[in-house]
C-alpha cells in the first residue's frame, strides 16, 4: 500500500496553516467566480493564474484547484436558484433543481445537489488515488507515437462524443491548432503564420483566449438575454440539512450508478457534459418514480450532479498523469504546472512526490472544505447574484482585462481578448464548440511535436502508429470515435465496423 | 427584456452562418498559403516547419465548406433568427464601450480607463446618478491598484501617457 503512505505524506503537505488558508480561499473565491455570470473555472482560474507566480508550486496548484471545486459547487446554485447552468454540466441539474426551488424546496435543492457533489468528487478521489499512479507507471514507457495517440484519441473523442455538427467540431479544434502553430517553429526555429508583425511572435496563448472566448462571449451572451436574473431566495438552516441528509440514503443506488458514469466519462476529455446528462437518464429510466422526474425530484439533483463532480475531479487524472487536460479548466491548471517549472506527465510522479501527493490530499480535503463553506455561505453567494448586471458586467470586463493583460504583460493581449469575446459568442450560438478549440491550442505544439518525432523515428512511414499493439490500439480507437458520427449514420444496426 | 420578445426580427441565423463558414475558410486558406511557402513537404532532415500546419489548414478549409455548404443547401435545424435587432443593440451597447475603454488602456492606462468605463456603463445603461457611478468605478479600481501594484506587486499597464505617473508606481 505505498499509495496510503504516500497519500499520509500528502496530508502532512496540504494541512499547513497556509495551504488550508489557501484551500478555505480558493474555495471561497471558487464559488464567488463559478456564481458570476462571466467568470467561471476557467477564465476564472486563468485570471487569477499570475498572482500566484510568486507562491511554492504545491500552495498554487492547492488554492487553484480549490477554486475549481469552488466553482463546481457555484454552478449548483445558479442552477437551482436561478435556473442559470453556470457551466454546461450544470444543466440537467437545472431539470428538477429550479422546479423545487419554484416549490419552496430550494434548501433541499442545493443541499442534495451539494451533498451529491462531494459523495462524487470524493468517490472519484479514491479511485484517482489508486489508479493515478497506476496510469502514471504505465505511461512511463510511452515515446513520442503512444503519446501522439493518445492525444489524437483525445481530440476524436470530442467528435465521437461531441453532439453538434462534426465539421464544426473539427473546425473549431482545427482553428485552435492553427493559432497554436503561430509564432516560432519549436523544431526548425522558423517563423510561421507572423506576416511579419513581430507581435505575432510570440504566438496566442490560451489563458487570453480563455479570459475571452469564456469571459467577454459570456457577458456578450448575457446582455443579449436581458439584464435581469429572476432568482429564487435560499435558506439553508441546519434542520433543512439533516431532513434531506435522512432522505438522501434512499437515493443510493442512483448515486452509486452516478459516480461510475462519472468517473469512467471524466477521464475522457469533454465528458462531464455527457456524464451528468446520462447519469439523469439513467436514473430517470430506472427510479421508480421516473414519471415525476422534471418535476422537482431530489433523485434527478442527485444523480447529474454527482455524476458532473465525478466526473470533474477524474478529468484531472489524464492532465497530471499524461499531460493531457480533458477539460478546459484542466488545461489551465496544466498551463498553471508549466508556468511553476513543472512537466506534467508520468515522470511528474517519480519527482514530484510532494507537489502530487499535496494535491491529491487537498482533494480530499478541499472538497470536505467546499462542502462546509457552500453550506453555510449559499445566501450569501445568491446575494451576489442580485447585484445589477449593469454594476457587475463592467465589473467583470475589467477584471478580464487585466486578466488578459497580467498574461504576457502585452497591450495586444487586451485586444485580442476581446476579439476572442466576438469569436465565443459568434461561435457559441452557432454551436462551434469552445472546449476542443482551447485544447488544440494547449495541447498544439506538444501534438505537433510528437507527430513529428514519430514521423522521423519511422522516416514519414505513418504505420509507425500501428507497430504495436498499444499503440495500435488507441490509434484504432481514436479512428473510430472520429469517424462514430458517420458510422452511426451510414450503418446503423450492423456488426461492429472495422475503420480503415 | 420585453422588446426583445416582440422583435422576431434580426439578424438570420443562415446568414451569419454563411459569414462565420466563409471566414474561417479563409483563415484556413492563409495557413494552407503560409504554410506552403515556408515548405510543406519532406526535407532531408525530417518534415519541414510547414508540414504539420498545411494538414491543419487543409482540414480548415474542408470543414468550412461543409459547413458552408449546408448553411447554403441543407435544411437549417436551430432558430432562423440568429439574434434579434433589440438584442443585438444590447450587445453592442456592451460592445462599443468596451473597445473604446480598450482604447482608453492604451492611453491613459487600465485603471483610469476602467474607473471610467464603469461610471459611464452604470450611469448610461443602469440609470445609476453620476455620483454614484463615479464613486464605485474609483472605489473599484482602487481596490484593484492597491491589490495589485502595491500588495501582490504586479504593474498594469499605465497607458502611453501615465497620467497616474505621480504616485510613483
Amino acid at each position: 500500500m505505498a499509495e496510503l503512505s504516500a497519500l499520509f505524506h500528502g496530508f502532512a503537505v496540504a494541512l499547513s496553516p497556509l495551504n488550508v488558508a489557501l484551500m478555505f480561499l480558493g474555495i471561497l473565491l471558487g464559488v464567488v467566480i463559478g456564481v458570476l455570470p462571466g467568470l467561471g473555472g476557467a477564465n476564472g482560474i486563468a485570471i487569477l493564474l499570475p498572482l500566484t507566480f510568486s507562491m511554492p508550486p504545491t500552495s498554487a496548484i492547492i488554492m487553484l484547484s480549490c477554486i475549481y471545486w469552488g466553482a463546481l459547487f457555484g454552478g449548483a446554485i445558479t442552477s437551482v436558484l436561478f435556473n442559470i447552468p453556470g457551466e454546461p454540466w450544470s444543466v440537467a441539474t437545472t431539470f428538477d433543481g429550479y422546479p423545487m426551488a419554484q416549490q419552496g424546496r430550494a434548501g433541499e435543492a442545493l443541499t442534495g445537489a451539494f451533498t451529491s457533489s462531494f459523495i462524487g468528487a470524493l468517490f472519484a478521489v479514491i479511485i484517482f488515488t489508486f489508479l493515478a499512479p497506476l496510469v502514471a507507471g504505465f505511461a512511463l514507457q510511452f515515446g513520442p507515437p503512444e503519446f501522439f495517440s493518445v492525444y489524437l484519441l483525445t481530440f476524436c473523442s470530442f467528435v465521437g462524443l461531441g453532439r453538434g455538427s462534426p465539421f464544426k467540431i473539427v473546425a473549431a479544434m482545427m482553428i485552435g491548432f492553427a493559432l497554436a502553430a503561430v509564432g516560432i517553429d519549436t523544431v526548425t526555429g522558423q517563423l510561421r503564420l507572423t506576416f511579419g508583425f513581430a507581435e505575432m511572435m510570440r504566438g496566442f496563448d490560451f489563458l487570453v483566449a480563455v479570459i475571452g472566448l469564456f469571459g467577454i462571449g459570456e457577458i456578450l451572451q448575457s446582455m443579449e438575454e436581458g439584464l435581469a436574473f429572476q432568482g429564487k431566495s435560499a435558506k439553508i438552516n441546519p434542520r433543512v440539512v439533516l431532513e434531506t441528509w435522512a432522505k438522501l440514503p434512499r437515493y443510493w443506488a442512483s448515486s452509486f450508478r452516478a459516480c461510475l458514469i462519472g468517473c469512467a466519462m471524466g477521464i475522457v476529455p469533454g465528458g462531464a457534459t455527457p456524464a451528468s446528462f446520462m447519469s439523469y437518464g439513467v436514473a430517470k429510466r430506472v427510479s421508480r418514480d421516473g414519471n415525476k422526474f422534471g418535476a422537482g425530484q431530489l433523485e434527478g439533483v442527485v444523480a447529474p450532479e454527482t455524476a458532473a463532480h465525478a466526473a470533474g475531479t477524474s478529468a484531472l487524472l489524464p492532465m497530471l498523469t499524461l499531460g493531457v487536460p480533458g477539460s478546459p479548466t484542466a488545461a489551465v491548471l496544466l498551463g498553471g504546472l508549466l508556468i511553476w517549472g513543472l512537466q506534467p506527465g508520468p515522470l511528474l510522479f517519480v519527482e514530484q512526490k510532494d507537489f502530487v501527493w499535496g494535491l491529491i490530499a487537498s482533494m480530499y480535503l478541499g472538497n470536505i472544505a467546499g462542502l462546509i463553506v457552500v453550506l453555510t455561505c449559499v445566501p450569501f453567494f445568491a446575494a451576489i447574484l442580485r447585484v445589477p448586471f449593469s454594476i457587475i458586467a463592467p465589473i467583470i470586463i475589467v477584471i478580464c482585462s487585466i486578466g488578459a493583460y497580467t498574461v504576457h504583460n502585452a497591450m495586444m493581449d487586451i485586444w485580442l481578448m476581446l476579439l476572442f469575446g466576438v469569436v465565443g459568442y459568434t461561435f457559441k450560438k452557432l454551436d462551434y464548440p469552445l472546449a476542443p478549440l482551447v485544447l488544440a491550442l494547449v495541447l498544439g505544439d506538444r501534438a505537433e511535436d510528437s507527430f513529428r518525432q514519430s514521423m522521423l523515428m519511422s522516416q514519414g512511414d505513418v504505420r509507425i502508429f500501428f507497430s504495436n499493439v498499444l499503440v495500435g490500439g488507441i490509434t484504432t480507437l481514436a479512428l473510430v470515435l472520429l469517424l462514430w458520427p458517420l458510422l452511426v449514420r451510414v450503418l446503423p444496426r450492423t456488426r461492429q465496423p472495422q475503420p480503415g | 427584456m420585453s422588446d426583445g420578445v416582440q422583435s422576431e426580427r434580426g439578424l438570420s441565423t443562415r446568414t451569419v452562418e454563411i459569414v462565420v463558414a466563409a471566414t474561417v475558410f479563409m483563415l484556413g486558406a492563409v495557413v494552407v498559403f503560409d504554410s506552403f511557402r515556408l515548405g510543406a513537404r519532406w526535407a532531408s532532415d525530417g518534415p519541414e516547419a510547414g508540414y504539420f500546419p498545411f494538414y491543419i489548414g487543409v482540414i480548415i478549409c474542408g470543414c468550412a465548406a461543409m459547413v458552408l455548404l449546408h448553411a447554403i443547401v441543407g435544411k437549417h435545424a436551430g432558430p432562423p433568427v440568429f439574434v434579434a435587432w433589440g438584442a443585438l443593440k444590447r450587445v453592442m451597447q456592451v460592445l462599443v464601450p468596451a473597445a473604446v475603454y480598450v482604447l482608453g488602456i492604451q492611453v491613459i492606462g487600465i485603471y483610469l480607463a476602467g474607473a471610467a468605463y464603469i461610471a459611464v456603463f452604470m450611469y448610461w445603461l443602469g440609470r445609476y446618478s453620476m455620483l454614484v457611478a463615479v464613486l464605485v468605478g474609483v472605489s473599484v479600481m482602487t481596490f484593484f491598484f492597491l491589490m495589485f501594484e502595491v500588495w501582490f506587486k504586479v504593474p498594469l499597464y499605465k497607458g502611453l501617457l501615465d497620467p497616474l505617473g505621480f504616485l510613483g508606481y
